[in-house]
Protein backbone atom coordinates (compact mmCIF):
# COMPACT_ATOMS: atom_id res chain seq x y z
CA UNK A 1 0.00 0.00 0.00
CA UNK A 2 1.47 2.90 -0.67
CA UNK A 3 -1.50 5.59 -0.81
CA UNK A 4 -3.03 6.13 2.46
CA UNK A 5 -6.32 7.25 0.77
CA UNK A 6 -7.03 7.08 -3.01
CA UNK A 7 -9.91 9.16 -4.41
CA UNK A 8 -10.32 9.15 -8.17
CA UNK A 9 -12.68 11.34 -10.07
CA UNK A 10 -14.93 12.11 -7.32
CA UNK A 11 -18.03 13.77 -7.95
CA UNK A 12 -20.52 15.17 -4.93
CA UNK A 13 -23.98 16.85 -5.71
CA UNK A 14 -25.85 18.79 -2.59
CA UNK A 15 -28.94 20.09 -3.00
CA UNK A 16 -28.39 20.39 -6.81
CA UNK A 17 -25.25 22.17 -6.46
CA UNK A 18 -22.08 20.14 -7.75
CA UNK A 19 -19.48 20.57 -4.72
CA UNK A 20 -17.12 18.64 -6.26
CA UNK A 21 -16.58 17.99 -9.73
CA UNK A 22 -14.42 14.99 -10.17
CA UNK A 23 -11.66 15.27 -7.77
CA UNK A 24 -8.86 12.81 -7.81
CA UNK A 25 -6.56 13.14 -4.63
CA UNK A 26 -3.28 10.50 -3.32
CA UNK A 27 -2.43 10.76 0.03
CA UNK A 28 0.67 8.78 0.63
CA UNK A 29 1.47 6.95 3.55
CA UNK A 30 3.11 9.19 6.30
CA UNK A 31 3.07 12.78 6.96
CA UNK A 32 0.82 15.19 6.94
CA UNK A 33 -0.86 15.72 3.46
CA UNK A 34 -2.85 19.59 3.54
CA UNK A 35 -6.30 20.01 1.82
CA UNK A 36 -5.94 23.66 0.63
CA UNK A 37 -7.77 26.08 -0.83
CA UNK A 38 -10.85 29.19 -0.22
CA UNK A 39 -14.03 28.93 1.31
CA UNK A 40 -16.50 27.02 -0.26
CA UNK A 41 -14.45 25.05 -2.88
CA UNK A 42 -15.11 21.77 -1.09
CA UNK A 43 -12.31 20.58 1.55
CA UNK A 44 -14.97 19.52 3.88
CA UNK A 45 -16.93 18.08 1.65
CA UNK A 46 -14.35 15.98 0.34
CA UNK A 47 -13.33 14.69 3.42
CA UNK A 48 -17.02 13.79 4.31
CA UNK A 49 -17.61 11.82 0.83
CA UNK A 50 -14.06 10.02 1.79
CA UNK A 51 -16.05 8.97 4.97
CA UNK A 52 -19.39 7.98 3.61
CA UNK A 53 -21.46 11.19 5.62
CA UNK A 54 -22.18 12.55 1.96
CA UNK A 55 -23.57 10.22 -0.96
CA UNK A 56 -20.89 10.68 -3.61
CA UNK A 57 -19.83 8.73 -7.37
CA UNK A 58 -16.02 7.80 -8.05
CA UNK A 59 -13.36 5.54 -6.71
CA UNK A 60 -12.26 5.82 -3.43
CA UNK A 61 -10.17 3.56 -1.70
CA UNK A 62 -8.92 4.12 2.23
CA UNK A 63 -6.11 1.92 3.75
CA UNK A 64 -5.65 -0.18 0.79
CA UNK A 65 -9.58 -1.23 0.55
CA UNK A 66 -11.98 0.14 -2.07
CA UNK A 67 -14.75 1.64 0.24
CA UNK A 68 -17.19 2.49 -2.54
CA UNK A 69 -20.89 2.45 -1.01
CA UNK A 70 -19.46 1.31 2.09
CA UNK A 71 -21.40 2.79 5.64
CA UNK A 72 -19.51 5.54 7.77
CA UNK A 73 -19.05 3.05 10.39
CA UNK A 74 -17.22 0.36 8.89
CA UNK A 75 -14.64 3.02 6.64
CA UNK A 76 -14.06 4.45 9.76
CA UNK A 77 -13.12 0.85 11.55
CA UNK A 78 -10.34 0.08 8.24
CA UNK A 79 -8.88 2.77 10.32
CA UNK A 80 -9.70 6.25 10.25
CA UNK A 81 -9.91 9.31 13.04
CA UNK A 82 -12.03 12.21 12.38
CA UNK A 83 -11.91 15.71 13.56
CA UNK A 84 -14.55 17.76 12.12
CA UNK A 85 -14.59 21.13 11.69
CA UNK A 86 -16.94 22.48 13.95
CA UNK A 87 -15.65 20.04 16.89
CA UNK A 88 -18.49 17.76 16.58
CA UNK A 89 -17.85 17.18 20.26
CA UNK A 90 -21.15 15.86 21.99
CA UNK A 91 -22.28 18.85 24.39
CA UNK A 92 -24.81 16.95 26.60
CA UNK A 93 -21.94 14.55 27.61
CA UNK A 94 -19.10 14.16 29.37
CA UNK A 95 -15.83 14.00 28.55
CA UNK A 96 -15.20 10.50 29.40
CA UNK A 97 -18.44 9.41 27.99
CA UNK A 98 -16.97 11.56 24.50
CA UNK A 99 -14.00 9.28 24.62
CA UNK A 100 -15.55 6.04 25.42
CA UNK A 101 -17.97 6.47 22.88
CA UNK A 102 -14.65 6.80 20.65
CA UNK A 103 -13.76 3.26 21.79
CA UNK A 104 -13.31 0.89 18.97
CA UNK A 105 -10.00 -1.26 20.34
CA UNK A 106 -10.17 -3.30 23.36
CA UNK A 107 -7.17 -1.13 24.92
CA UNK A 108 -7.66 2.08 24.57
CA UNK A 109 -4.94 4.59 24.30
CA UNK A 110 -5.84 6.45 26.93
CA UNK A 111 -2.44 7.02 28.69
CA UNK A 112 -0.89 8.35 24.85
CA UNK A 113 -4.19 10.87 24.65
CA UNK A 114 -3.52 11.90 28.44
CA UNK A 115 0.46 12.44 27.32
CA UNK A 116 -0.79 14.96 25.02
CA UNK A 117 -3.65 16.56 26.85
CA UNK A 118 -3.17 16.25 30.44
CA UNK A 119 -6.02 18.88 31.38
CA UNK A 120 -9.08 15.96 29.65
CA UNK A 121 -7.67 13.89 32.47
CA UNK A 122 -9.20 16.82 34.95
CA UNK A 123 -12.12 17.21 33.33
CA UNK A 124 -13.46 13.77 32.42
CA UNK A 125 -16.78 14.38 34.57
CA UNK A 126 -17.25 17.80 33.19
CA UNK A 127 -19.63 17.85 30.35
CA UNK A 128 -17.97 18.46 26.92
CA UNK A 129 -20.68 21.39 26.05
CA UNK A 130 -19.17 23.47 28.84
CA UNK A 131 -15.76 23.09 27.91
CA UNK A 132 -13.65 26.38 25.84
CA UNK A 133 -13.37 26.08 22.46
CA UNK A 134 -9.93 24.95 22.96
CA UNK A 135 -10.86 22.47 25.22
CA UNK A 136 -13.48 21.00 22.72
CA UNK A 137 -11.20 20.64 20.28
CA UNK A 138 -8.76 18.64 22.63
CA UNK A 139 -12.04 16.24 22.99
CA UNK A 140 -12.49 15.91 19.29
CA UNK A 141 -8.90 15.33 18.80
CA UNK A 142 -8.37 12.99 21.51
CA UNK A 143 -11.25 11.18 20.31
CA UNK A 144 -9.45 9.96 16.30
CA UNK A 145 -6.16 9.44 18.69
CA UNK A 146 -7.69 7.24 20.77
CA UNK A 147 -7.50 3.75 18.52
CA UNK A 148 -4.34 4.49 17.16
CA UNK A 149 -5.82 4.70 13.95
CA UNK A 150 -2.88 4.91 10.78
CA UNK A 151 -5.08 7.80 9.18
CA UNK A 152 -6.69 10.78 10.36
CA UNK A 153 -8.71 13.00 8.72
CA UNK A 154 -8.54 16.80 10.37
CA UNK A 155 -10.61 19.43 9.47
CA UNK A 156 -9.39 23.10 9.94
CA UNK A 157 -8.66 22.48 13.86
CA UNK A 158 -7.50 25.97 13.72
CA UNK A 159 -10.66 27.57 13.54
CA UNK A 160 -12.13 29.81 16.32
CA UNK A 161 -9.10 29.22 18.30
CA UNK A 162 -7.13 31.82 20.45
CA UNK A 163 -3.46 32.36 18.37
CA UNK A 164 -1.65 31.08 21.63
CA UNK A 165 -3.88 27.87 21.32
CA UNK A 166 -3.26 27.53 17.63
CA UNK A 167 0.28 26.78 18.72
CA UNK A 168 -0.08 24.73 21.05
CA UNK A 169 -2.32 22.83 18.58
CA UNK A 170 0.11 22.88 15.82
CA UNK A 171 2.67 21.00 18.25
CA UNK A 172 0.47 18.62 18.82
CA UNK A 173 -0.13 17.80 15.67
CA UNK A 174 3.52 17.67 14.73
CA UNK A 175 3.63 15.18 17.35
CA UNK A 176 0.21 13.18 16.30
CA UNK A 177 1.67 13.29 12.82
CA UNK A 178 4.61 11.42 13.49
CA UNK A 179 2.25 8.30 14.71
CA UNK A 180 -0.30 8.70 12.00
CA UNK A 181 -1.06 9.61 8.48
CA UNK A 182 -2.87 13.11 8.50
CA UNK A 183 -4.93 14.43 5.75
CA UNK A 184 -5.51 18.09 6.90
CA UNK A 185 -7.77 20.78 5.92
CA UNK A 186 -6.42 24.36 7.22
CA UNK A 187 -6.83 27.54 6.56
CA UNK A 188 -3.83 28.95 9.01
CA UNK A 189 -0.69 29.05 6.30
CA UNK A 190 1.63 29.01 8.94
CA UNK A 191 0.53 25.85 10.44
CA UNK A 192 0.33 24.71 7.51
CA UNK A 193 3.78 25.54 6.22
CA UNK A 194 5.11 24.15 9.80
CA UNK A 195 3.57 20.53 9.33
CA UNK A 196 2.71 19.64 5.84
CA UNK A 197 5.07 17.80 3.48
CA UNK A 198 2.71 17.93 0.74
CA UNK A 199 -0.24 20.11 -0.60
CA UNK A 200 -3.14 19.59 -2.65
CA UNK A 201 -5.33 22.61 -3.79
CA UNK A 202 -8.67 22.67 -5.07
CA UNK A 203 -11.32 25.43 -6.29
CA UNK A 204 -14.45 25.03 -7.50
CA UNK A 205 -14.66 21.93 -6.25
CA UNK A 206 -11.91 20.50 -8.73
CA UNK A 207 -7.71 19.99 -7.75
CA UNK A 208 -6.45 22.97 -9.52
CA UNK A 209 -2.78 21.81 -8.04
CA UNK A 210 -0.96 18.99 -5.96
CA UNK A 211 2.69 19.56 -5.42
CA UNK A 212 5.37 20.12 -2.38
CA UNK A 213 4.25 22.09 0.62
CA UNK A 214 7.49 24.16 0.08
CA UNK A 215 5.77 25.36 -2.97
CA UNK A 216 3.37 27.29 -0.45
CA UNK A 217 6.96 29.52 -0.09
CA UNK A 218 6.07 30.98 -3.74
CA UNK A 219 3.94 34.16 -3.07
CA UNK A 220 2.28 33.60 -6.67
CA UNK A 221 1.14 30.60 -6.09
CA UNK A 222 -0.43 31.87 -2.70
CA UNK A 223 -2.22 34.43 -4.17
CA UNK A 224 -2.66 32.67 -7.59
CA UNK A 225 -4.55 29.37 -5.85
CA UNK A 226 -5.29 30.55 -2.21
CA UNK A 227 -6.25 34.12 -2.54
CA UNK A 228 -3.90 35.36 0.09
CA UNK A 229 -0.91 37.78 -0.48
CA UNK A 230 1.74 38.59 1.46
CA UNK A 231 2.40 35.61 3.45
CA UNK A 232 4.90 33.92 5.28
CA UNK B 1 -58.98 18.22 50.26
CA UNK B 2 -59.53 14.73 50.31
CA UNK B 3 -61.50 14.89 46.74
CA UNK B 4 -58.56 17.16 45.64
CA UNK B 5 -55.66 14.70 47.04
CA UNK B 6 -57.21 11.87 45.39
CA UNK B 7 -57.72 13.44 42.02
CA UNK B 8 -54.11 14.08 41.97
CA UNK B 9 -52.99 10.78 42.75
CA UNK B 10 -55.99 9.83 39.90
CA UNK B 11 -53.86 12.63 37.58
CA UNK B 12 -50.50 11.40 38.07
CA UNK B 13 -51.23 7.57 37.54
CA UNK B 14 -52.80 8.77 34.09
CA UNK B 15 -49.15 11.42 33.59
CA UNK B 16 -47.31 7.68 34.32
CA UNK B 17 -49.45 5.88 31.16
CA UNK B 18 -48.70 9.15 29.16
CA UNK B 19 -45.13 8.95 29.94
CA UNK B 20 -44.46 5.08 28.84
CA UNK B 21 -46.78 6.31 25.79
CA UNK B 22 -45.31 9.34 24.87
CA UNK B 23 -41.06 8.02 25.91
CA UNK B 24 -40.33 6.14 23.17
CA UNK B 25 -42.03 8.41 20.53
CA UNK B 26 -39.54 11.26 21.83
CA UNK B 27 -36.68 8.53 21.69
CA UNK B 28 -37.45 7.81 18.21
CA UNK B 29 -37.38 11.36 16.96
CA UNK B 30 -34.82 12.97 18.79
CA UNK B 31 -32.47 10.04 17.26
CA UNK B 32 -34.30 9.29 14.22
CA UNK B 33 -36.26 12.09 13.07
CA UNK B 34 -39.17 10.21 12.41
CA UNK B 35 -42.95 11.21 13.29
CA UNK B 36 -44.39 7.09 13.99
CA UNK B 37 -47.74 7.66 13.89
CA UNK B 38 -47.67 3.97 14.08
CA UNK B 39 -47.23 4.32 17.41
CA UNK B 40 -50.72 3.97 18.35
CA UNK B 41 -50.42 0.65 16.64
CA UNK B 42 -47.67 -0.30 19.33
CA UNK B 43 -49.83 0.31 22.30
CA UNK B 44 -52.99 -1.32 20.85
CA UNK B 45 -51.07 -4.86 19.11
CA UNK B 46 -49.56 -4.82 23.14
CA UNK B 47 -53.03 -4.74 24.59
CA UNK B 48 -53.95 -7.43 22.41
CA UNK B 49 -51.08 -9.74 22.45
CA UNK B 50 -51.69 -9.44 26.59
CA UNK B 51 -55.22 -10.48 26.14
CA UNK B 52 -54.35 -13.34 23.87
CA UNK B 53 -52.25 -14.90 26.32
CA UNK B 54 -53.88 -14.24 29.28
CA UNK B 55 -57.01 -15.75 27.75
CA UNK B 56 -55.40 -18.66 26.49
CA UNK B 57 -53.55 -19.63 29.79
CA UNK B 58 -55.00 -21.89 31.75
CA UNK B 59 -56.87 -20.00 34.68
CA UNK B 60 -56.25 -22.93 36.84
CA UNK B 61 -52.66 -20.43 37.36
CA UNK B 62 -54.81 -17.73 38.92
CA UNK B 63 -55.84 -14.42 37.66
CA UNK B 64 -52.32 -12.70 39.45
CA UNK B 65 -50.12 -15.25 37.96
CA UNK B 66 -51.85 -14.55 34.62
CA UNK B 67 -51.97 -10.84 34.83
CA UNK B 68 -48.44 -10.36 35.52
CA UNK B 69 -47.75 -12.63 32.10
CA UNK B 70 -50.06 -10.06 30.62
CA UNK B 71 -48.37 -7.64 31.62
CA UNK B 72 -44.29 -9.05 30.26
CA UNK B 73 -46.83 -10.35 26.92
CA UNK B 74 -47.84 -6.56 26.26
CA UNK B 75 -44.31 -5.61 26.65
CA UNK B 76 -42.68 -8.55 24.35
CA UNK B 77 -45.68 -7.41 21.96
CA UNK B 78 -45.35 -3.88 21.79
CA UNK B 79 -41.29 -4.42 21.48
CA UNK B 80 -41.83 -7.30 18.47
CA UNK B 81 -43.86 -5.05 16.62
CA UNK B 82 -41.68 -2.04 17.01
CA UNK B 83 -38.69 -3.91 15.96
CA UNK B 84 -40.38 -5.20 12.63
CA UNK B 85 -41.40 -2.19 11.64
CA UNK B 86 -38.55 -0.25 11.74
CA UNK B 87 -36.54 -3.25 10.05
CA UNK B 88 -38.99 -4.03 7.51
CA UNK B 89 -41.01 -0.59 6.49
CA UNK B 90 -38.89 2.30 8.47
CA UNK B 91 -35.55 1.47 7.12
CA UNK B 92 -35.85 1.63 3.65
CA UNK B 93 -37.35 5.29 4.08
CA UNK B 94 -34.38 6.24 5.76
CA UNK B 95 -33.84 10.41 4.60
CA UNK B 96 -37.50 10.41 3.59
CA UNK B 97 -39.30 12.06 6.05
CA UNK B 98 -42.79 12.48 3.97
CA UNK B 99 -42.84 8.71 2.97
CA UNK B 100 -41.83 7.54 6.38
CA UNK B 101 -45.03 9.72 7.82
CA UNK B 102 -47.31 8.13 4.87
CA UNK B 103 -46.15 4.91 5.80
CA UNK B 104 -46.45 4.31 9.09
CA UNK B 105 -50.08 6.10 9.19
CA UNK B 106 -50.90 4.12 6.10
CA UNK B 107 -49.72 0.83 8.71
CA UNK B 108 -51.42 2.05 11.73
CA UNK B 109 -54.70 2.24 9.45
CA UNK B 110 -54.27 -1.24 7.40
CA UNK B 111 -53.39 -3.31 11.27
CA UNK B 112 -56.21 -1.42 13.23
CA UNK B 113 -58.49 -2.58 9.92
CA UNK B 114 -57.14 -6.34 10.43
CA UNK B 115 -58.20 -6.25 14.23
CA UNK B 116 -61.44 -4.95 13.40
CA UNK B 117 -61.76 -7.71 10.95
CA UNK B 118 -60.53 -10.37 13.15
CA UNK B 119 -62.03 -9.25 16.53
CA UNK B 120 -64.86 -7.02 15.50
CA UNK B 121 -65.56 -4.19 17.05
CA UNK B 122 -66.53 -4.63 20.15
CA UNK B 123 -64.30 -4.18 22.98
CA UNK B 124 -62.19 -7.80 24.47
CA UNK B 125 -62.09 -7.83 28.34
CA UNK B 126 -58.89 -8.16 29.86
CA UNK B 127 -58.65 -10.81 32.57
CA UNK B 128 -56.84 -9.52 35.71
CA UNK B 129 -57.19 -10.07 39.62
CA UNK B 130 -59.38 -8.78 42.14
CA UNK B 131 -57.55 -6.68 43.88
CA UNK B 132 -56.55 -4.85 40.75
CA UNK B 133 -60.29 -3.17 40.49
CA UNK B 134 -60.35 -2.72 44.21
CA UNK B 135 -58.78 0.54 45.93
CA UNK B 136 -56.77 0.42 48.90
CA UNK B 137 -57.43 2.89 51.85
CA UNK B 138 -54.33 5.82 52.60
CA UNK B 139 -54.64 8.37 55.21
CA UNK B 140 -58.09 8.42 54.82
CA UNK B 141 -58.45 8.56 50.71
CA UNK B 142 -59.57 5.33 48.67
CA UNK B 143 -57.41 5.17 45.70
CA UNK B 144 -57.50 2.67 43.28
CA UNK B 145 -55.25 -0.51 43.19
CA UNK B 146 -54.62 0.09 39.31
CA UNK B 147 -53.62 3.69 39.66
CA UNK B 148 -50.87 2.46 42.18
CA UNK B 149 -49.68 -0.07 39.57
CA UNK B 150 -49.76 2.56 36.54
CA UNK B 151 -47.72 4.88 39.16
CA UNK B 152 -45.34 2.05 39.81
CA UNK B 153 -44.77 0.81 36.28
CA UNK B 154 -44.33 4.83 35.15
CA UNK B 155 -41.65 4.92 37.63
CA UNK B 156 -39.97 2.00 37.16
CA UNK B 157 -39.69 2.76 33.75
CA UNK B 158 -38.37 6.30 34.22
CA UNK B 159 -35.50 4.98 36.57
CA UNK B 160 -34.78 2.09 34.32
CA UNK B 161 -34.56 4.22 31.15
CA UNK B 162 -32.33 7.26 33.27
CA UNK B 163 -29.81 4.17 34.10
CA UNK B 164 -29.92 2.83 30.67
CA UNK B 165 -29.39 6.07 28.75
CA UNK B 166 -26.58 7.32 31.73
CA UNK B 167 -25.10 4.10 32.68
CA UNK B 168 -24.60 1.61 29.43
CA UNK B 169 -22.46 2.10 26.22
CA UNK B 170 -25.70 1.57 23.90
CA UNK B 171 -27.63 4.61 26.27
CA UNK B 172 -24.52 7.10 26.06
CA UNK B 173 -24.68 6.03 21.90
CA UNK B 174 -28.23 6.88 22.04
CA UNK B 175 -28.05 10.25 23.71
CA UNK B 176 -24.97 10.97 21.35
CA UNK B 177 -26.84 9.97 18.03
CA UNK B 178 -30.13 12.22 19.76
CA UNK B 179 -27.49 15.22 19.45
CA UNK B 180 -25.26 14.36 15.87
CA UNK B 181 -25.93 11.12 14.00
CA UNK B 182 -23.08 12.07 11.52
CA UNK B 183 -20.92 12.17 14.26
CA UNK B 184 -21.82 8.94 15.94
CA UNK B 185 -21.05 7.13 12.57
CA UNK B 186 -18.05 8.69 12.29
CA UNK B 187 -16.88 7.34 15.58
CA UNK B 188 -17.25 3.88 13.64
CA UNK B 189 -20.85 2.55 15.27
CA UNK B 190 -23.46 1.35 13.56
CA UNK B 191 -26.40 3.98 14.20
CA UNK B 192 -28.91 1.45 12.44
CA UNK B 193 -28.38 -0.81 15.67
CA UNK B 194 -29.54 1.67 17.61
CA UNK B 195 -32.20 3.06 15.50
CA UNK B 196 -33.75 -0.77 16.29
CA UNK B 197 -32.90 -0.70 19.64
CA UNK B 198 -34.69 2.75 20.05
CA UNK B 199 -37.66 1.34 18.50
CA UNK B 200 -37.46 -1.74 20.32
CA UNK B 201 -37.80 0.31 23.42
CA UNK B 202 -40.02 2.76 22.31
CA UNK B 203 -42.47 -0.36 21.29
CA UNK B 204 -42.10 -1.87 24.51
CA UNK B 205 -43.27 0.98 26.66
CA UNK B 206 -46.08 1.55 24.08
CA UNK B 207 -47.26 -1.86 24.61
CA UNK B 208 -47.34 -1.65 28.43
CA UNK B 209 -49.13 1.97 27.86
CA UNK B 210 -51.57 -0.19 25.65
CA UNK B 211 -52.65 -2.75 28.32
CA UNK B 212 -52.51 -0.38 31.80
CA UNK B 213 -54.61 2.18 29.71
CA UNK B 214 -56.91 -0.29 29.18
CA UNK B 215 -56.70 -1.54 33.03
CA UNK B 216 -57.07 1.81 34.66
CA UNK B 217 -59.25 4.09 32.30
CA UNK B 218 -61.30 1.71 30.43
CA UNK B 219 -62.83 -0.81 32.12
CA UNK B 220 -60.02 -3.84 31.11
CA UNK B 221 -61.21 -3.28 27.83
CA UNK B 222 -59.16 -3.26 24.96
CA UNK B 223 -60.36 -1.84 21.67
CA UNK B 224 -58.53 -1.61 18.14
CA UNK B 225 -58.26 2.56 18.24
CA UNK B 226 -57.87 2.99 22.05
CA UNK B 227 -53.68 3.04 20.35
CA UNK B 228 -54.69 6.10 18.22
CA UNK B 229 -56.59 7.64 21.28
CA UNK B 230 -53.57 7.01 23.44
CA UNK B 231 -51.47 8.53 20.78
CA UNK B 232 -52.44 11.63 20.22
CA UNK B 233 -51.79 12.53 24.09
CA UNK B 234 -48.27 11.39 23.37
CA UNK B 235 -47.68 13.64 21.05
CA UNK B 236 -49.30 16.32 23.07
CA UNK B 237 -46.75 15.30 25.63
CA UNK B 238 -43.73 14.81 23.38
CA UNK B 239 -44.26 18.03 22.14
CA UNK B 240 -44.75 20.06 25.82
CA UNK B 241 -41.68 18.43 26.70
CA UNK B 242 -39.33 18.84 24.04
CA UNK B 243 -38.91 16.22 21.08
CA UNK B 244 -35.86 14.04 22.68
CA UNK B 245 -36.02 14.33 25.71
CA UNK B 246 -36.76 11.68 28.40
CA UNK B 247 -36.99 13.72 31.59
CA UNK B 248 -39.32 16.45 29.32
CA UNK B 249 -41.46 13.74 28.67
CA UNK B 250 -42.38 12.40 32.08
CA UNK B 251 -42.41 16.19 33.23
CA UNK B 252 -45.09 16.97 30.59
CA UNK B 253 -46.72 13.78 31.09
CA UNK B 254 -47.39 14.50 34.92
CA UNK B 255 -48.50 18.02 34.44
CA UNK B 256 -50.75 16.73 31.24
CA UNK B 257 -52.70 14.21 33.51
CA UNK B 258 -52.73 16.89 36.08
CA UNK B 259 -54.52 19.38 34.13
CA UNK B 260 -56.26 16.89 32.09
CA UNK B 261 -57.59 15.10 35.87
CA UNK B 262 -58.55 18.89 37.35
CA UNK B 263 -60.85 19.90 34.47
CA UNK B 264 -62.74 17.37 34.18
CA UNK B 265 -63.48 16.82 37.65
CA UNK B 266 -63.78 20.80 38.04
CA UNK B 267 -65.21 22.15 34.92
CA UNK B 268 -66.65 18.67 33.36
CA UNK B 269 -69.87 18.83 35.17
CA UNK B 270 -71.04 21.93 33.58
CA UNK B 271 -73.56 22.08 30.86
CA UNK B 272 -71.63 21.80 27.26
CA UNK B 273 -68.40 21.13 28.89
CA UNK B 274 -67.63 17.28 28.72
CA UNK B 275 -64.89 17.37 26.69
CA UNK B 276 -63.05 20.14 28.91
CA UNK B 277 -60.28 18.11 29.89
CA UNK B 278 -59.16 17.08 26.15
CA UNK B 279 -59.66 21.29 25.32
CA UNK B 280 -57.41 22.45 28.31
CA UNK B 281 -54.90 19.97 27.37
CA UNK B 282 -54.81 21.09 23.93
CA UNK B 283 -54.66 24.62 25.94
CA UNK B 284 -51.65 24.38 27.57
CA UNK B 285 -49.39 22.61 24.39
CA UNK B 286 -50.80 26.33 22.95
CA UNK B 287 -49.26 27.79 25.54
CA UNK B 288 -46.38 26.18 26.08
CA UNK B 289 -45.63 26.36 22.55
CA UNK B 290 -45.50 30.36 22.40
CA UNK B 291 -43.52 30.22 25.33
CA UNK B 292 -40.91 27.55 24.58
CA UNK B 293 -41.44 26.66 21.12
CA UNK B 294 -38.96 24.08 21.62
CA UNK B 295 -41.19 22.85 24.67
CA UNK B 296 -39.79 22.30 28.49
CA UNK B 297 -36.75 20.73 27.94
CA UNK B 298 -35.56 21.56 24.55
CA UNK B 299 -33.78 18.74 22.63
CA UNK B 300 -31.65 17.32 25.49
CA UNK B 301 -31.73 13.73 27.21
Amino acid sequence: MTSAVSITDLHVTIAGSHVLQGVSIEVPVGGVTALLGRNGVGKTTTLRALLGLVPSTGAISVLGTDVRGWPTHRIVRLGVGYVPEDRDVFAGLTVAENLRLAERIDEPRYDDVYAIFPELRERTRQRAGTLSGGQQQMVSIARALLNGWPLLLVDEPSKGLAPRLVSELADTLERVATLATVLLVEQNLAVVRRLAQRIVVLDHGEVVHAGDAVELEDPELARRFLGVTGVR
Amino acid sequence: MNVFLALTFSGVALGAIYFLAASGLSLIYGLMDILNFAHGLFMTLGAYVAWDVATHLPASWGAPLLFVIALVASVLGGALAAGLTEVVIIRPLYGRPIGQILVTIGLDLAVVGLLLGGFGSNSLSVPVPLWLIEASHVGGLSLPNSDFVALIAGVVVLVSLELFLRRTRYGITIRAGVENRDMVSALGINVGRAFTLVFVIGGAMAGLAGLLYAVVFSGDLISPTQGDSLLIFAFIVVVIGGLGSIRGSAVAALVVGLVQDYANFYLGSHPGMAEIGNLSVVLLLALVLEWRPRGLFGSTL
